[in-house]
């Protein structure tokens, strides 16, 4: 029965891709990637069960570390951002265009 | 299952080249941590350099000693012809970019510090700088030679994110115009970010269908594994997504105007080379080596690509009135003329060995031209930094006519003029897709290389044609680094362009065994 999970992981990551093109904030853009990047795991989790071997939850304590490293980037640039222009909006950082 | 674990087996010879690299950059932040501020670049410049050197002396000394027919460490690294060669082209045009970033204060005082504040002030005048920028780089250069080498898409995926993450920092570093550069890190980063969750999760569809994420293990599971086709197409698209992006191939390419413009231009010039080459190795890679048995599928997708990549490319190049925006264009052109190599795939080994190696010297003679180009760049400077407004740059033939001399051969080199390095890779690429069955697709090209040799030429008129302005940007005189990277550069398109024999037959004897698995 592992068809569930992998509808739910299916699920997951279609909210994340989702979020990330209508959402404003660039804090709950970056949210949504991390819940794209959970929803991977959900699968790779689930795929290691139905084919029986343990790659796949090898790959989810990779896939939670690179998450992690994606954080700190992804924090310290927001947060640059935000301390200059007063704002974590994407719309509003709109200077390179065309 | 007597609860022994097997200890796994390194080659650590094999991958000596990234392990100088890595290691470099763990020294480096360590010299960040301990040495004192005035030290540090001091510090930095010599283990930076010599690392890379380092590292390229060793891939040399693994050609020397015979190219390895397997994988290493465990079936997870695969050192083959095509990666060392790709490994040494890197390694060559991150040192030349190295130097470029070694050479002025490009980079912000204090990345903390609000633009405009009393704090950015103060570091300015303290002299402050990010000396982080260097293992920075190192880090970003050893993602990007694990990247083309990986022979696992666990493996593929990390280096993927070791090359990124450094490179989404060094964007938004650049000392002027702050404000951009801090929007372009935003946006490569949120966009990098989204690719590659689409790569992970191509991967685990792929390993859902396969049982591994092991490329060769996935290349055999395709004749075999029946009835799951849906993971399988759906996964290799998500796969496609991520690698593409990375190239910046349309309709991916949106990222990379606004990226190449707003970084720091030295940083600018080694995203535009090497991971560009790395990119296109790790593309290479999967779709021959892992996907290579089901080429029908794909192949036609990679056709449209490679045309709305060309076509997108060269067109909206032409409305630019930026030079790094133009340049970045450019960049999205040639992404299209190699992904023809890529498409040009045949039965015979021959045919895949000979757009194999067409492809790698299509990347050194590109790699080496935009490193130069780029530096020209942070040559042209106005009061308030690098000039790139286009209109600045008119009649800087009559005040600089030896610069832009040099600026306008690079351009010329881009677009595929005889006796310059880009005619010689764009003529093998085609001439493989011809042989390959693609003519459509190399017609395309032709045109595409025509339109965009229009804008190039633009460029060159604009220079030598109209007079300067009075309150024109002037020519700084470069420091030792800037010079020796345009001299470089000069000298490889040069070179490549009158003599390309022995690179050519290098790329050709890398490319004759084709990947291993």
């Amino acid at each position: 029965m592992t068809t569930h999970y992998l509808v739910l992981s299916a699920l997951l990551f279609a909210i994340g891709g989702v979020g990330v093109l209508v959402r404003r904030n660039a804090i709950v853009v970056f949210m949504c990637v991390e819940l794209m990047l959970n929803a991977c795991n959900l699968a790779f989790v689930t795929f290691a069960r139905q084919n029986g071997n343990l790659d796949g939850q090898i790959i989810a304590f990779f896939v939670m570390i690179v998450a992690a490293a994606e954080v700190v980037i992804g924090l310290a640039i927001i947060v640059t951002i935000f301390r200059t222009r007063r704002s974590a909006s994407v719309d509003d950082a709109s200077l390179l265009k065309y | 299952m007597n609860g022994t674990i097997q200890a796994p087996t390194l080659e650590y010879a094999q991958l000596a080249p990234m392990l100088v690299v890595f290691g470099a950059a763990i020294v480096g932040v360590l010299v960040e941590a301990f040495a004192p501020r005035y030290l540090r670049s001091a510090i930095h410049v010599p283990i930076t350099l010599l690392s890379l050197a380092g590292a390229f002396a060793l891939t040399i000394w693994q050609v020397v000693k015979g190219v390895p027919t397997k994988p290493a460490a465990m079936g997870a690294v695969a050192v083959d012809g095509p990666s060392l060669f790709i490994w040494g082209t890197i390694l060559v045009l991150a040192f030349v970019s190295v130097l470029l970033i070694n050479d002025e204060d490009h980079f912000v005082a204090a990345a903390a510090a609000v633009p405009g504040s009393a704090e950015e002030e103060q570091a300015l005048h303290e002299g402050a700088g990010h000396t982080e920028v260097y293992p920075l780089a190192l880090f970003a250069v050893g993602g990007m030679l694990l990247f083309p080498a990986s022979n696992d898409l666990l493996v593929m995926f990390v280096a993927l994110e070791v090359m990124s993450l450094p490179l989404y920092l060094l964007c938004g570093l650049a000392r002027r115009r702050r404000l951009l550069s801090q929007e372009a890190a935003v946006k490569y980063f949120l966009l990098g970010a989204f690719s590659s969750a689409f790569f992970l999760y191509g991967t685990a569809l792929l390993y859902g269908y396969a049982g591994s994420i092991d490329l060769a293990k996935i290349s055999a599971a395709l004749g075999v594994v029946g009835g799951q086709e849906t993971l399988l197409y759906i996964g290799v698209a998500m796969l496609g997504v991520g690698l593409l992006f990375k190239i910046g191939a349309a309709p991916f390419q949106a990222w990379k105007p606004d990226v190449y413009q707003g970084a720091p231009t030295p940083i600018t010039a080694l995203m535009a080379s090497g991971t560009l080459v790395a990119a296109f190795g790790a593309l290479l890679r999967v779709f021959w080596v892992a996907l290579g048995g089901l080429d029908w599928n794909w192949s036609p997708v990679l056709w449209a690509v490679a045309i709305l990549t060309m076509v997108v490319g060269a067109i909206l190049a032409i409305t630019q009135t930026d030079i790094k925006r133009m340049l970045a264009y450019s960049s999205i052109a040639h992404g299209g003329f190699l992904l023809v190599g890529v498409v040009a795939t045949g039965a015979a080994a021959g045919q895949n060995s000979k757009a194999l190696s067409a492809i790698l010297f299509y990347l050194v003679a590109y790699g080496f031209t935009t490193v130069g180009a780029f530096a020209v760049v942070t040559m042209v400077r106005d009061a308030g930094g690098e000039a790139w407004h286009l209109s600045r740059w008119a009649g800087l033939g009559k005040r600089s006519p030896l610069l832009a001399g040099i600026f306008a051969f690079f351009l010329l080199a881009f677009a595929g003029i005889p006796l310059t390095s880009g005619f010689f890779g764009k003529y093998a690429v085609f001439q493989a897709a011809v042989a390959g069955g693609a003519t459509p697709l190399v017609i395309v090209g032709v045109v595409a290389s025509a339109v965009a040799a229009f804008f190039y030429v633009r460029v060159i008129v604009l220079m030598f044609f109209s007079d300067p302005a009075a309150d024109g940007p002037s020519v700084v005189l470069p420091s030792r680094g800037t010079a020796a990277v345009v001299g470089v550069a000069v000298l490889a398109t040069v070179f490549l362009g009158v003599f390309p024999q022995p690179v050519l037959h290098l790329a050709q004897n890398a490319a004759q065994s084709l990947f291993i698995r």
